[in-house]
């Protein structure tokens, strides 16, 4: 081949792969233009004040109103809860595995739990509906609703055992052994060993991991949707009826809204408010990574 | 020898025990997570597998009578939009991550490009949804079709597939690259001949996985608006409504991506968002077949992971 042609047909592929690359920044800068372009038009006709501080989430019904405050409450009931689950036994598992476990016992668990994460969410949100509720609340605490934060709290809990255990798994075996065997020598016992050396060296690898848990919990949709309800309420209480912010946008996107009117852009304002908080949490994660990770040779 | 002074306690015999219940506490967490797993499929199929008969395979969906209703037409979809998302997202994602290894210098805006994957990795999924709803439904006009969807679909996995595929290509060993540039190879060639295969077994792994992530999502069709009672397959049957000639499957192709479609997990929430028990049986009977076709992939991935290690070793 001649070699003016190679170089031009080099650096055309070498262009080519370029755009494929940039694809991924014009999604993102797809999803924050098509976010903020409608968010812009909601927030023209409610106040930001009202959106944020407002107590009252009825934008399908008369008389409007339009705070956020349910709904992120109802977020943030089944995304602590499921953090409640799945930290103790996520860490738990991970120590187990990475400290305990003979590999024999690690090769059977790991791929259990890989399968767990790739359960899809619709199965899990079936399970909490069909299962969790009526055979295992309900039973336990009469009072409790059919749809409730609880039982969606339960299996999101049950979805993010897995990542917070494979990261934290993963930063506990980049702890050098030789760390664990100074501890050793000086007679502390195992247990003494996983808690008081492994655990604190790794802390920014835990912390990191939570984080990104606590982020898939907040953005989780269909178990939430399934399994905790449409009725957007302030409220502590577990057993009732509540609503996230990704249920209500598969709400409103399922009913018949026309496109244009101020109940349809109500889901790109939760949609914003959605994105943000889990990118905030997300690079919150990297940044603790980065920053308070103990360098070992 | 000097002797222990007296206020010293080593209290080995507790430190020991707490030892032992911890270590069992943990090791009974860990097998309750893995026995959590055992409970969900036990649930599903106790009440689920009397139904997903061959009648439930090749029915279509029935609001009236749960009895008659299948999800043939789900099925058909999924098929569907799982083939048309990896023939968009595969190439898009294996190219970006062979430019992000093999040809970007580490400047500004490859880290900028990097940091970007890495966070639209941990954007929630029905964000996508949104998305798919406002550029390809309404600003493209391509409505609540088959490829609005397969569309949305590989932006979301595009982010796996790259991230994957980055790993495939950095375990390359760099003496393959430099033997290529030895013998007056291309940048292009030592990537096509000698990186490409041996990084294929590891890219086609988390392919398969992301493509299986694919499968189960159902909150970004629910926002482009695919729909729950579709009683035919995309583009209707090839056989008795086309002619057999190349126009005929062309025309088929553009009739069936343009079409209005279902998929399986959007069928089984329909499924299981209703009072009636009847149509639980049905979720469950779908979450079944759901769940085999996961299995299957799953299994592929699998075998792939192990004849790469056999040929490693």
């Amino acid at each position: 081949m001649p070699s003016a042609l190679r170089k031009s047909k080099e650096s055309a592929i070498h262009t080519g792969l370029f755009l494929c690359a940039l694809l991924s920044v014009l999604t993102t800068a797809g999803i924050v233009w098509v976010l903020a372009s409608e968010s812009f038009h909601f927030f023209g006709e409610v106040s930001l004040t009202d959106y944020l501080f407002s107590a009252r989430w009825t934008p399908l019904l008369e008389p409007r109103s339009f705070g956020v405050l349910p709904l992120l409450c109802g977020t943030l009931l089944v995304a602590l809860g499921a953090l409640l689950i799945a930290v103790p036994v996520g860490l738990a598992t991970a120590i187990y595995l990475s400290e305990y476990a003979s590999p024999a016992f690690r090769q059977i668990a790991k791929p259990v739990l890989e399968v767990l994460a790739g359960v899809p969410t619709i199965v899990y949100g079936y399970f909490a509906l069909m299962f969790i509720t009526p055979h295992v609340l309900q039973p336990l605490l009469p009072q409790t609703e059919i749809f409730n934060a609880a039982s969606a709290a339960i299996v999101v809990g049950i979805m993010i055992i897995p990542t917070i255990c494979s990261l934290c798994d993963d930063a506990f075996r980049a702890v050098p052994r030789s760390l664990r065997e100074g501890a050793h020598a000086l007679s502390a016992t195992k247990l003494e060993v996983s808690t008081r050396v492994v655990l604190p060296a790794a802390l920014s690898g835990v912390v990191a991991a939570v984080l990104l848990a606590l982020a898939r919990a907040i953005g989780e949709t269909m178990a939430v949707t399934l399994a905790a309800g449409m009725t957007p309420k302030l409220t502590a209480n577990p057993l009732e009826s509540i609503q996230t912010m990704t249920a209500y946008i598969v709400q409103v996107s399922l009913g018949d809204t026309p496109a244009g009117t101020i109940e349809y852009q109500t889901i790109f304002a939760v949609g914003m408010t959605l994105f943000l908080i889990t990118l905030g949490i997300n690079l919150t994660a990297q940044r603790v990574l980065r920053r308070f990770r103990e360098v070992y040779e | 020898m000097s002797v222990a002074p007296a206020q010293f306690e080593p209290r080995l015999q507790r430190r020991r025990r707490a030892g032992a219940v911890f270590s069992t506490a943990c090791l009974v967490v860990t097998l309750t997570a893995m026995a959590t797993l055992l409970i969900l499929l036990a649930a599903v199929f106790w009440e689920g597998w009397p139904w997903l008969t061959r009648k439930f395979l090749a029915n279509m969906p029935s609001v009236l009578s749960p009895e008659e209703a299948g999800m043939n037409s789900a099925i058909w979809g999924t098929f569907w939009l799982i083939g048309l998302t990896a023939l968009f997202s595969i190439p898009t994602g294996v190219g970006a991550a062979i430019y992000l290894e093999e040809y970007a210098r580490n400047n500004r805006i490859t880290r900028f490009i990097k940091l970007n994957i890495t966070n639209l990795a941990g954007v929630p999924s029905i964000v996508y949804g949104i998305l798919g709803l406002a550029l390809f439904v309404r600003w493209l006009h391509l409505d609540r079709s088959l490829i609005s969807g397969a569309l949305t679909m590989s932006l979301l996995i595009l982010p796996v597939i790259i991230i994957a595929s980055r790993e495939a290509l950095a375990a390359v060993p760099n003496s393959i690259r430099e033997a290529a540039y030895a013998l007056g190879a291309s940048r292009w060639q030592m990537v096509r001949h000698h990186v490409l295969p041996a990084a294929l077994p590891g890219m086609m792994t988390g392919v398969i996985l992301a493509l299986s992530r694919a499968i189960g999502e159902t909150a970004p069709l629910i926002m482009i608006g695919a729909l729950t009672y579709v009683a035919f397959t995309p583009g209707g049957s090839f056989f008795s409504e086309y002619p057999q000639t190349v126009a005929g499957v062309c025309d088929w192709l553009t009739t069936a991506v343009t079409d209005p479609f279902t998929a399986m997990p959007i069928q089984i929430y329909d499924w299981a968002s209703r009072p009636q028990p009847e149509f639980h049986h049905l979720a469950a009977a779908g979450i079944i077949v759901l769940l085999a076709a996961l299995m299957a992939m799953n299994a592929i991935a699998v075998a792939l992971r192990a004849w790469q290690q056999r040929k490693a070793t």
